[in-house]
């Protein structure tokens, strides 16, 4: 069928089941939102920054397991997109990237608004793409999405020039496409997988350590059948954060710079670590000479890439998580280990995660858990990055996975309002706490108007200490309270609120927390803010000292 | 140790940018690197040496392999193969020095392709190590210029790529 190359990526994302893009027009992108026009099954959100179409797309697939897609023009439209697409590649969320470029016959020639974006994004896409050929446009989007979404997810970016997008083309649907050099496995070695069923026979003292892999893989259920059926205690990365609910008796939290006593304890003494779909990062390990220095490490992961990276793997399996773990589910048989568990239950005991109140100073923590107890623990949480991001880590109990959504791996401030616009969408019934920090908050905060303009009702909870936190508490602890530069001012949120149109509340006593929540939680038509003031040098604990061993923490 | 990769790619602009770049990135260094196109049109051969320790390199030929242009990679330092690297070496040359260089040169069995009045040109063919040994011997004639393309491998037999 002959029509222009716009009509036919239109048509091209239909086929792949896009329902919504989050985007912002240009020059470079005229054919593109021409064509866009009169579609309707494509619903279009327009940002008012094109960072915040990024991570709306980000936020979008993480929430939905879906491809998220977004649109920027060419030169600044395009490198704006840049944080969002790295934030979505350290996490593995699937999105891909349109962009406008400059008409063929003018690339190169510093022409305007020209950005060598496909060069830029080498480094942060699982793959991409600028086209020449008009023709090889649906072979291209068909691609995009397979990559995006299959093996290990990433970002995926498609640069088009503006006259390649108006070009006639004689459009086919594109069936199947296969790729040559990518081939991801999902199956388990048997061999390996038998290995691993032996190492978990012969362990006295196992620990589950679930990353980001089991939420995108979907291995919930098989996580915690493993652990059940071999009554092994489960730890979390900061992305694993879901994949168990973490009332479970045999959850014992997060790893890692601020987790839990109990995790911590647990992975430093353990004589078996099963790690699925987790890269031990530097924030889970800490020192990684004395990480899990006792143990046999099984490590499940579909990147080959990622095994033997970081940590050293006495049985490595590549593949899927959920495919692998059913794989061990079927060859092991069911264990006890009441002693290790009882050990493991006395950290957790003695060592729960706690804070001081402090009459009607507002705590932090006691905020999250507030909108944890008044959520019913079913919202889900999209973080900003810093101490908010940690304290609603700790605080907030999830019970599904895709439930908490936050820039782990690039640690991304700004992330958290975009990209609860983007989780909203795909989630309209849900309730969506953005839990921010004054600092974070004004990162992105012109997306304040997106929210508005298309009634979404997020709430956005600041944790508002007039500090950037994270920073300031380093500062504390580790050079001598020389408060660089941490010291932020912030608008007025609720006069800020009212200007945006959104519902704004003030609180200053920790005996408002509640009624403030429960009155966010009945605004159903737009953002409502509520700006807690809370005690401004609270710090997050227990933390282990950057490249300190996990088992030495500061708890007070 | 020093390792020599052979890296087969799709032959498409940029896919030179990306291997280069995740060398950079991940902190490799390329100690030679030389490309060209295969008997297949739509496919490159690369051939990389780097030095490293074991564990970096298997990083480096994972990481290869996660780049959806890259289509093969095989690590010949092991494997009985075959290498050769080409040299042009321009030598100043008088008339007192010009017969000793041309005998060292078809010692190594190397050829003058051009000969100018101060200097000669001198192609050599062979492995690094016999081109480090010929560069070696006539640097105390004044060596002006010398291009290298950088090591190619095949294995030997029938085992192909």
């Amino acid at each position: 069928m002959r029509m222009i190359a716009a009509k036919a990526i239109v048509e091209c994302l239909k086929r792949e089941g896009v329902e919504v893009i989050f985007g912002y027009p240009g020059g470079a992108v005229l054919p593109l939102y021409d064509a866009l026009y009169d579609e309707k099954d494509i619903k279009h959100i327009l940002v008012r920054h094109e960072q915040g179409a990024a991570h709306a797309a980000d936020g979008y697939a993480r929430a939905t397991g879906k491809v998220g897609v977004c649109i920027a023009t060419s030169g600044p439209g395009a490198t704006n997109l840049v944080t969002g697409i790295t934030t979505a590649y350290m996490d593995s969320s699937p999105i891909v990237a349109i962009t406008g470029q400059v008409r063929r016959d003018i690339l190169g020639k510093d022409s305007f608004q020209e950005a060598d974006i496909s060069g830029i994004t080498m480094p942060i896409t699982k793959h991409n793409y600028l086209v020449k050929d008009p023709d090889m446009l649906p072979y291209i989007v068909k691609e995009a999405f397979y990559i995006a979404k299959t093996g290990r997810p990433g970002p995926v970016l498609i640069d088009l020039p503006v006259d390649v997008q108006s070009t006639e083309i004689d459009y086919q649907p594109i069936e199947k496409i296969s790729i040559r050099s990518y081939r991801p496995v999902y199956e388990g070695n048997m061999k390996q997988v038998l290995k691993a069923v032996e190492a978990i026979k012969n362990a006295e003292k196992p620990v589950i350590l679930v990353g980001g892999g089991c939420i995108i893989s979907g291995a919930s259920e098989e996580v915690v059948a493993l652990a059940e059926k071999c009554q092994i205690p489960v730890v979390h990365s900061l992305m694993g954060k879901g994949t168990i609910p973490e009332e479970h008796p045999l959850s014992l939290g997060l790893l890692g710079m601020h987790g839990t006593v109990a995790a911590n304890l647990a992975v430093s003494e353990c004589d078996l670590l099963i790690a699925v779909g987790a890269r031990f990062s530097d924030r889970s390990t800490g020192k990684v000479s004395t990480f899990a220095r006792m143990a046999h490490v099984i490590h499940i992961d579909i990147d080959p890439a990622e095994i033997g990276k970081n940590v050293r793997a006495h049985i490595p399996i590549v593949g899927d998580a959920k495919r692998v773990l059913r794989q061990i589910l079927e060859n092991v048989e069911p264990k006890k280990h009441p002693l290790w568990l009882e050990r493991v239950q006395e950290w957790k005991e003695r060592h729960p995660l706690r804070y001081k109140e402090e009459g009607e100073i507002i705590k932090p923590q006691k905020v999250v858990e507030t909108i944890w107890r008044l959520t019913n623990g079913e919202a889900i949480i999209v973080t900003e990055v810093g101490q908010n991001q940690m304290w609603a880590a700790q605080f907030y109990k999830t019970k599904y996975p895709r439930q908490f959504i936050t820039s782990g791996g690039l640690g991304t401030m700004g992330f958290g309002l975009p990209a609860s616009i983007g989780v909203q969408i795909g989630r309209p019934d849900a309730i969506v706490f953005d839990i921010a920090g004054d600092g974070s908050i004004q990162m992105n905060i012109q997306e304040l108007a997106t929210a508005v303009q298309q009634r979404l009702p997020i709430k956005i909870a600041i944790l508002n200490n007039g500090f950037l936190g994270m920073v300031r508490q380093w500062q504390e602890l580790f050079w001598q309270r020389r408060y660089s530069n941490v010291q932020i001012t912030a608008p007025d949120f609720v006069k800020l609120a009212d200007a945006y149109g959104c519902v704004g509340i003030r609180v200053e006593k920790s005996s408002e927390i509640e009624n403030a929540i429960k009155k966010s939680l009945e605004v159903k038509d737009r953002p409502c803010i509520i700006d807690f003031r809370i005690a401004p040098e609270e710090k997050v604990l227990p933390m282990v000292p950057a490249g300190g061993s996990i088992d030495n923490m500061l708890v007070d | 140790m020093r390792h020599t990769l052979s890296v087969l790619v799709e032959n498409k602009p940029g896919v030179l940018a990306r291997v280069a770049g995740l060398f950079k990135r991940r902190g490799f260094n390329i100690e030679s690197l030389a490309v060209s196109i295969t008997q297949d049109p739509s496919t490159s051969r690369m051939t990389i040496v780097v030095d490293g320790e074991e564990q970096m390199i298997e990083q480096i030929e994972k990481q290869l392999n996660k780049l959806i242009d890259v289509i093969k990679v095989i690590d010949y330092t092991f494997s009985p193969t075959l290498e050769r690297e080409l040299a042009l070496v321009k030598v100043e040359a008088t008339p007192q020095t010009r017969r000793e260089i041309l005998d060292l040169t078809h010692i190594f069995r190397a050829t003058v392709v051009d000969v100018a009045e101060n200097s000669l040109i001198i192609e050599i063919t062979g492995d690094v190590e016999k081109i480090d040994a010929f560069i070696s011997l006539v640097t105390p004639y004044g060596i002006k210029e010398i291009v290298r393309t950088g090591k190619i491998v095949m294995a030997r037999g029938l085992q192909s790529l």
